[in-house]
């Protein structure tokens, strides 16, 4: 896996390692907006960078396949076998 | 449902190759305290949750501990690559050779297989709520003991990762405990 690509890779973990921390926290104090508020800007961005992976590098879930210009959701390096 | 992302949670490295480190890991893996119980058990347990908090978090969390899964998988898939049935012998994976080759297998650091005796729902929330976090705890700690067990700064730092998850999941129960009690206290007031 080229560097460009393990960067953008890794931002985008970091970023759903953000989603997830909103997520559980929000779990349990629904009632907080400010919360709230950086959960959706997170997402948000979250999404750009996800887009940005899947238009060069290939489908992260395999519903992103569908704008792909053919059948590479089976494409390796899979997770486990990822170089960080 | 679930669907499937295909990128770990955590960019998950080891150093070097190194099969006693598989050997002990893998109890994360299929161990008592480890990630596939956790999944199993807050999965399982969401059916009988009386607040849409606890549905939640049980929903979340268990989720999340699908993903470490996965992590511990991969960190025992790199630990244990390329290694011959010599290297394993000596490692005292001989015995998991012989059953299972290189694949992976759920179970503890001494080789016995996962059980569901590992986890219970009983059906109260509060006695379920309190197993979770008593998991929680576990399982940090053994986290702390495979950090004491290696020198491997790139594991440690996958390891350590994974060990302050189990205290932000302690948090989240402790508080859904909390608000479960003050629920079942509302109902009884006229």
């Amino acid at each position: 896996m080229q560097r460009e690509q393990l960067e953008l890779l890794k931002r985008i973990q970091a970023l759903e390692f953000t989603a997830i921390e909103f997520n559980l926290y929000l779990d349990t104090h629904p009632g907080d907006q400010r919360a709230f508020m950086d959960f959706v800007n997170t997402v948000r961005e979250l999404e750009q960078q996800k887009e940005i992976y899947t238009r060069n590098y290939g489908p992260l879930i395999v519903d992103d396949t569908a704008r792909q210009p053919c059948w590479n959701w089976i494409d390796d390096p899979w997770p486990w076998e990822i170089e960080y | 449902m679930w669907i499937y992302e295909k990128k770990l949670q955590y960019p998950a490295k080891v150093g070097k190759t190194d099969l006693r480190m598989a050997k002990y890991l893998v109890t994360q893996y299929g161990g008592p305290d480890g990630e596939l119980s956790a999944a199993l058990r807050y999965l399982n347990q969401r059916y009988s949750m009386p607040t849409n908090v606890t549905k939640a978090i049980l929903t979340d969390i268990g989720t999340e501990e699908m993903a470490h899964l996965e992590i511990i998988a991969t960190l025992v898939y790199k630990l244990t690559k390329d290694a011959s049935p010599e290297e394993m012998e000596r490692a005292g994976l001989g015995g998991h050779y012989a059953d299972h080759d290189n694949a992976l297998y759920y179970v503890d650091a001494t080789g016995n297989p996962w059980t569901a005796t590992y986890i219970q729902a009983k059906g109260d929330p509060v006695a379920d709520l309190h197993e979770d976090m008593a998991a929680e705890e576990k399982a940090r700690a053994t986290y702390q003991w495979l950090i004491d067990l290696t020198d491997d700064p790139d594991l440690i730092d996958t390891l350590n990762f994974l060990r302050v998850r189990e205290i932000v999941h302690f948090q989240r129960f402790g508080e859904a405990l909390d608000l479960v009690q003050e629920y079942q206290n509302s109902k009884h007031i006229f």
